[in-house]
């Protein structure tokens, strides 16, 4: 895997090869094309519920093409679904969380990486088995820490650390690090040793070496590790589930599941929600699918 | 000076070159600055903190927490019980065998037909055809929604009333009209197919790196010696993605016991899609709060994952600790 990461190969991906004629592959082709309806098949029944009114869907059925086509469910889940205010607290939950991972992770890296010590391996070692764990190993005494850990109630109307962001914000850092510390070791294991030998001879310390030289560097890695954690940590339901008990606190992703409950008979707006909550990861593939798809090969430790 | 700190010596200072910026002594090594040796202490010490209070320390509590009997309130109570935790949920707790199964089926599934799903698909976006970004946009795109979100896009998909499978079928609104998530003896083949719909797509993707990274001329080898299609990619091809190979089998085995969105969202867990991870969580929310059956739980999921980890973790640092 470590071959698969180096600073070359980070981002760009090979070009299509070019040179050989095109073959024919008819049989290919209609297998493909099979796949893709089918693989299709549930996001557009999606889409082609949300677009209906109950009202069209309890008159004609749902199977059918009777009836109006608007906008009414989405504005309805945005406004009283509380969908706005779900993908707020999403935002909350995962800027920070993406932020303090990748600077966690690209110190941790940055020492593991281009100090030689004695447990560097070891510790880097127990960084990825820790992103593999499953996570609901962890989960009960997380929560009970979280029950038993007092604070004021001006901090936490809970009196403790249920409830809060924080501490969502403070297990999803610490479950992704190790997996974006492995992804920035090996990147940063790939970069000339003359980099820092220069810099040393300058007389730069370690934090400039870390700062001035090696950061700029993992530019790439950063973008596909950063967009890739957005999608992971914004696609997050188990986290929020344990931790949270205020429905209106919740993150999009996990907030839906409840809606399924509170929507009950009204599949038109349950589909909405689920299209609304596709969007944000829908606009972060289309506009960095690049860095997403590097991130997923670039750390392909990811389980 | 610990040893550890004679240790904390950048590795190009090694070799002797150039000018010395700093030598601190008499100079045998060129060792960090006091201040050097701070910031490093901080960069390593403050990411492993929170490693081991938030990962490391909560997994050495379940496996505490399992040997106790606890409601979860006032730690006082916390009881010794023994092995009684292991004993309750492998003789009297009846979804602990079934969940057991379910996992297996669960890994089974993704191991021959999702995962070789996924290699299918990449082996054939990785020749050259007409519109092949499209195809892989189009079946990559489920890897991008949680697992949550499949959960219920899926039940939209398969509702026995206003489901399309059924309406597909012709049994929508007949007796015969199926209840996917809800009956319990195929529940949990529709769930799979679920997972399937992203698995195979995450596995298409590793795999079309891996194919392009094998080198072309050993596809060319072969042809010359007149292997056919076939017998280049099960031969030659597949055998050369080794590394792939073994993060694809770690990955399948991985997800399979982190499966749990999904049935979550579907029913907890319950009727006929009993998981070990669901279990876990039954026992830790809700009114009759069972700490310790609930870390029981935690613990044979622990076991059965650490297989793949430590697997995967001997494959990816076995050489670097040797060196």
């Amino acid at each position: 895997m470590s071959a698969a990461v180096s600073p070359g190969t980070a981002t760009s991906r090979p070009a299509t090869r070019s040179g050989s004629r095109p073959k024919r592959h008819y049989g290919t082709h209609i297998f493909l094309t099979a796949m893709a309806v089918m693989w299709l098949i549930p996001l557009v029944w999606a889409v082609f519920t949300a677009l209906r009114p109950i009202a069209s869907t309890n008159e004609h059925g749902y199977f059918s093409l009777a009836g109006d086509f608007n906008f009414d469910n989405f504005i309805q889940a945005w406004s009283q679904g509380g969908f706005a205010k779900y993908l707020w607290n999403s935002v909350i939950i995962c800027v920070p969380a993406v932020l303090l991972v990748l600077f966690f992770a690209s110190m941790m890296a940055f020492a593991v990486s281009r100090v030689s010590w004695k447990f560097n391996v070891t510790l880097l070692i127990m960084f990825t088995a820790g992103n593999l764990l499953p996570p609901q190993v962890l989960a009960a005494p997380l929560f009970e820490m979280a029950k038993h850990f007092q604070v004021p109630y001006s901090f936490s109307d809970s009196g403790n650390m249920l409830n809060t962001y924080i501490i969502v914000i403070a297990v999803n850092m610490a479950f992704q690090m190790g997996f974006c510390t492995f992804v920035l070791s090996n990147y940063m294991k790939a970069l000339s040793a003359d980099l820092t030998e220069a810099a040393l001879v300058d007389g730069a310390g370690i934090w400039r070496q870390y700062r001035e030289i090696i950061m700029p560097l993992c530019r790439p890695a950063f973008a596909a590790l950063a967009t890739l954690e957005v999608i992971f940590i914004y696609n997050d339901f188990f986290w929020p589930l344990l931790f949270i008990q205020s429905g209106d606190r919740l993150p999009v992703t996990t907030a839906i599941n409840n809606l399924q409950g509170e929507f009950l008979n009204n599949y038109n707006l349950l589909a909405a929600g689920a299209v609304i909550t596709v969007i944000p990861t829908l606009i972060v593939y289309l506009l960095l699918q690049r860095q997403f798809v590097a991130g997923l090969t670039l750390g392909s430790s990811k389980g | 000076m610990s040893a550890t700190a004679r240790d904390l010596v950048p590795p190009e200072s090694r070799a002797p070159s150039g000018t010395p910026a700093k030598r601190v002594g008499s100079g045998k090594v060129r060792r960090l600055s006091r201040r050097d040796k701070v910031v490093l202490s901080l960069m390593v010490g403050l990411p492993t903190l929170i490693q081991l209070v938030f990962i490391w320390l909560p997994t050495v509590m379940s496996v505490g927490l399992s040997f106790t009997r606890w409601n979860g309130l006032a730690l006082g109570d916390i009881r010794p019980a023994g092995g009684d935790n292991y004993q309750y949920i492998s003789q009297d707790y009846p979804p602990f065998w079934p969940a057991i199964q379910h996992n297996m089926l669960w890994l089974a599934f993704l191991a021959l037909v999702a995962t070789p799903l996924g290699l299918l698909l990449a082996v054939l976006l990785d020749q050259q055809i007409r519109g092949s970004r499209i195809y892989q946009s189009i079946f990559f795109t489920p890897v991008m929604l949680s697992l949550a979100l499949i959960g219920i896009i899926w039940q939209l998909f398969y509702q026995r009333d206003n489901g399309l499978l059924n309406f597909l079928l012709g049994t929508s609104g007949t007796p015969q009209a199926v209840d996917w998530f809800g009956d319990s003896s195929i529940n949990i083949w529709a769930a799979m197919v679920a997972a399937t719909w992203r698995h195979a797509g995450y596995v298409m993707l590793l795999y079309l790196a891996g194919l392009k990274g094998v080198d072309p001329s050993l596809k060319e080898a072969a042809a010359i010696d007149g292997a056919n299609a076939a017998q280049t990619f099960f031969r030659v091809v597949f055998p050369a993605m080794r590394p792939i190979n073994i993060v694809i089998v770690v990955i399948t085995i991985i997800e399979s016991l982190r499966a749990f969105d999904v049935v979550y969202v579907i029913n907890r867990g319950t009727n006929g899609l009993e998981l070990l991870s669901a279990l876990v969580i039954q026992n830790l929310v809700g009114e009759g709060q069972v700490i310790g059956v609930g870390s029981a739980l935690a613990v044979v999921l622990l076991v059965i994952s650490l297989v793949p980890i430590v697997f995967y973790l001997s494959r990816t640092f076995g050489r670097e600790n040797r060196a």
